[in-house]
């Protein structure tokens, strides 16, 4: 469903000739894509493709062994995490990485971690500048808990709540950064129907209002379909289409790899 | 009063980070600090205030520490007891060389300098993690025992080996009775326990807590590690060389090492475990259940009319310390502090079941 | 002060060759630590206190008039003994929880077994023979001027056994595939009928039995007493260093340890004021892991996200 006029902008990240291997696993090999100002981009293929390494790549978790990484205009060879996090990608995880021990208020309250400036002393004092800060980035926080519609469990212990909600709060974690870049890694993972349309309006929503470029790794096809405006596909950690979801849908080489054609 | 927050509505974001939300828990805690600042000097006698109340109170300072460094932060640390004994000698140094400095701020000063061996011993936990990190915290411990005995200028070349701690003096006033003793225990650690709440809820305190639960996902959101392990470190050596500083002056009155050895920074952590990692109360409770235990041991063992000798009594605590601290485990992971949140969520409830 | 080390280099090798020896003797307590974590994941803090309360069992049945071989039987009858209660009753009930709480509860145990061996056994020191004489090998003193005592090779030989056991037990026996299984997951093995239980009982008993011949050869040079328990402090740089779960790393850290022990004792100690054996080791291990955060031989672990 890739409107026209949905206002697709210029090359925010591109990736280009990365490889990645883990001592004698080739995890990535030779893989180069672009992602577009506010595009929703989804990245697919089987089973050990390379999709969440490749991710991992882009946020700076994984240092590639070739290749760079273009974002913003801004060309380097690797990243690191804390640079992307700087340069506004923010990221959900395939298994939840949530910090089980706190409560989603404070889970999502960490995502501004990079908003709040005040030092340590003044949060000792809990006085003045740091007091309003706290408070300012609360209400913020609250906006995206009303958005998610999770306001019921603000102060449970995430790791008390069920899988589908988790992954919910996992987003809200990444808004709360307010990412010029979002990754989601399965975010639809383990939900039921319903969670799923659940999910998939809060992502569209979040591209729609907040103009939020997306990338997403997904295994469930229609949703692959329904949301996203080019789909890049990988097979054994290389890249092998990359077009629209129809062009991608027709393709023999994609076909064939989820068919489990013999190479 | 019923323990129950309904009818109690918070109209804006401040009244809902306040540090006591629940109205009775308010009204508790106040009650707590008049009892501690009003009643208990008037109806102490010399012995519980010296010897139970004084070092529970440093103690509880010392385990307040560690629980911000292995509770919130994550990293396991056996260097509490190197890090206190820094600042017993630094406050031993200070207060020596500078006569007329004010005992508070050679307190702080202690503190301050405890702080900066804490992070040059943090520095290997951005390369060293888990159980790897807990024993390289050993070096901090043996290396700090190793210079303060071997090195006369920390003693001032003492030679008799037991170096009393100078007179305090506060704004004109010797503290020296066992009630202004404990009274400047309480005070200092009534606005350290403040200090470190206001941090824990604050971004700091997230930060700490994203780290010890899940490292990666923390750095991947931003959060500098470097920066906050070695904040989580230097906060954590001020609060126990405080407490060793402390130690020393307030309690013992001598400033000697062997105040200091490694059976100090387990019983601390036994503290932490017994009263609940990540938490603050839990801080407190472990740290009375510790100082309380042997002198229950010692008054049963009394009550039975056996006056047992002093390596039967020694044997018959590690047996029960170490029962009570793997009973705690098992019953109870999250330690004294935990079962203190269900006993109240269950009250919220009562009298309904459910 | 290298210098001098240079200008008596027999002297030199002969404190280094000492300090091997010694070393040897660390990863004779090292390994009992390594056996329980290659099978459980669990640091286990007791290992000190099972060295203790071994030695102290082993002693007392020979001050009894226990024939020596019997001893050491019914010493490793009631290690075994003590490892089904410590599974039973400590391990069984914990199972699920982080391996830092089960680190935690072998804190406690450390407390509970040294309380317990010098409550049934009495503090006193006692005095351990072998029967294996402390006296230094005639030809190899004439010969090159190197003094090395019978009980010192004897010592690294049964350590020498013990390593080679070990290995084969781990690398060759379906029990010892089935101990590294549970250690990579627990709940995996599990889950494909490794029973658990078992292998934890088991893995304590083969590490009561390390402790008892730790125990012994220690309790034969240093006497039979509480300081044994502290052993457990001396081995923890050889594991660091070594890796906590590698057999070789125990053996490989120990002897490292030892040289650099005795020969920063004898030729840096003199110049900072001596007694520095408690803590170079760590600083030496610590500054090490910097390079290398798993140690010699440890698994390098991929976080996954």
């Amino acid at each position: 469903m890739s409107v026209p006029d949905r206002n697709i902008g210029g090359e925010l990240l591109k990736v280009d000739n990365i490889s990645l291997s883990f001592g004698a696993v080739r995890a990535i090999i030779d893989v180069s894509f672009d992602i577009r100002e506010r595009e929703i981009r989804a990245i697919i293929g089987p089973n050990g493709a390379g999709k969440t390494s490749m991710l991992n790549v882009i946020n700076g978790v994984y240092h590639p062994q070739e290749g760079s990484i273009t974002f913003n205009g801004q060309e380097r060879a690797q990243m690191k995490p804390h640079e992307a996090a700087e340069q506004g990608i923010a990221r959900t995880f395939q298994n939840v990485a949530l910090f089980r021990g706190m409560t989603t208020l404070d889970n999502i309250m960490t995502g501004r971690n990079l908003k709040m400036k005040s030092n340590f002393l003044s949060q000792a004092l809990y006085w003045g500048p740091s007091r309003r800060e706290e408070m300012e980035n609360r209400e913020f926080v609250e906006n995206i808990i009303d958005f998610l519609e999770i306001q019921a469990i603000r102060k449970t212990p995430v790791g008390r709540l069920p899988y589908g909600l988790q992954k919910r709060v996992e987003l809200g974690r990444a808004l709360a950064a307010e990412p010029h870049l979002l990754l989601l890694d399965e975010p639809m993972a383990g939900m039921n129907l319903e969670e799923k349309e659940d999910m998939c309006r809060f992502i569209l929503d979040v591209n729609e209002e907040f103009g939020t470029t997306i990338a997403l790794i997904e295994h469930d096809m229609g949703v692959v379909m329904d949301l996203s405006d080019r789909v890049v596909v990988l097979d054994y950690g290389r890249k092998i289409a990359d077009g629209t979801p129809d062009e991608v849908r027709a393709d023999q080489a994609v076909i064939d790899a989820y068919l489990g054609v013999s190479h | 009063m019923i323990y129950r927050e309904a009818g109690q509505f918070k109209t804006s974001y401040e009244a809902d980070e306040a540090i006591f939300p629940v109205r009775q828990d308010r009204v508790f805690v106040i009650g707590l600090l008049v009892v501690a600042f009003f009643v208990i000097p008037v109806i102490g006698n010399d012995y519980w205030l010296r010897s139970v109340l004084t070092p529970f109170l440093i103690f509880s300072l010392a385990a307040l520490g560690l629980n911000i460094l292995t509770g919130y932060a994550g990293q396991i640390s056996l260097g509490t007891a190197g890090f206190m004994a820094v600042g017993a000698f630094a406050a031993y140094k200070l207060s020596t060389g500078i006569p007329e400095l004010n005992i508070i701020i050679v307190f702080i000063l202690s503190g301050i300098i405890a702080a900066l061996v804490g992070i040059a011993f943090g520095l290997p936990s951005l390369r060293i993690k888990g159980f790897y990190l807990a024993v390289t915290t050993l070096a901090a411990h043996f290396f700090i025992e190793w210079t303060l005995t071997h090195f006369g200028w920390f003693t001032n070349y003492s030679t008799s080996g037991v170096i009393s701690a100078p007179e305090m003096v506060l704004f004109g006033y010797t503290i020296e009775s066992a009630e202004s003793r404990y009274l400047l225990a309480l005070s200092i650690v009534v606005v350290m326990t403040l200090l470190a709440k206001n941090l824990i809820r604050s971004e700091l305190g997230r930060a700490w807590m994203a780290i010890r639960d899940m490292d990666v996902a923390a750095e991947v959101i931003g959060i500098p590690m470097l920066k906050t392990k070695l904040l989580a470190f230097a906060i954590s050596s001020f609060y126990c060389g405080v407490a060793g500083a402390l130690w020393a002056f307030i309690y013992i009155g001598t400033v000697e090492p062997q105040a200091f050895d490694i059976n100090r920074a387990f019983e601390v952590l036994f503290m932490v475990i017994i009263g609940g990692l990540g938490s603050i109360y839990g801080s407190f409770m472990g740290a009375a259940f510790i100082v309380l235990l042997p002198i229950l041991i010692t008054n049963i063992a009394f009550a039975f009319g056996a006056n047992l000798p002093a390596e039967v009594l020694t044997n018959a605590q590690l047996i029960i310390f170490g029962s009570l601290i793997i009973f705690f485990l098992i019953v109870e992971p999250y330690g004294l502090a935990r079962l203190w949140q269900v006993a109240k969520e269950k009250l919220r409830l009562w009298p309904f079941p459910h | 002060m290298l210098e001098f080390a240079f200008q008596e280099p027999m002297f030199a090798l002969e404190v280094i060759i000492g300090g091997l020896l010694s070393g040897i003797m660390y990863s004779l307590v090292a390994l009992g630590f390594v056996l329980i974590f290659k099978a459980s994941g669990i640091f286990n803090f007791a290992q000190g206190a099972l060295v203790l309360f071994a030695a102290l069992t082993f002693v007392k049945m020979l001050e009894f008039g226990v024939n020596f071989w019997l001893a050491i039987v019914i010493t490793l009858a009631i290690m075994m003994v003590l490892a089904l209660s410590i599974e039973r009753v400590v391990l069984r009930p914990l199972v699920n929880q982080p391996l830092i709480i089960l680190f935690m509860a072998t804190i406690g145990l450390n407390f509970l077994i040294e309380g317990l061996a010098q409550g049934i056994w009495g503090a006193e020191v006692h005095s351990l023979d072998l029967g294996i004489p402390e006296e230094p090998l005639e030809g190899l003193m004439d010969a090159v001027g190197i003094s090395i005592t019978y009980f010192e090779l004897a010592s690294a030989g049964i350590a020498a056994a013990m390593v080679f056991g070990l290995s084969i037990f781990f690398n060759k026996t379906r029990v010892g595939r089935a101990l590294r299984a549970v250690a990579d997951d627990h709940q995996a093995a599990m889950s494909v009928g490794i029973p658990l239980q078992h292998i934890w009982a088991l893995t304590w008993a083969a590490a009561g039995i390390v402790a008892l011949v730790a125990g012994m050869l220690w309790g034969a040079k240093i006497g039979v007493q509480f300081s044994l328990a502290l052993l457990a402090l001396k081995a923890l740089p050889v594991l660091i260093l070594g890796g906590f779960d590698s057999v070789a790393g125990a053996i490989v850290g120990g002897l490292i340890i030892g040289a650099l022990e005795k020969f920063s004792e004898v030729f840096i100690g003199p110049y900072v004021g001596g007694a520095i054996e408690n803590w170079f080791p760590y600083v030496f291990a610590t500054v090490f892991l910097l390079f290398r955060p798993q140690g010699l031989f440890g698994q390098k672990i991929i976080e996954r996200v």
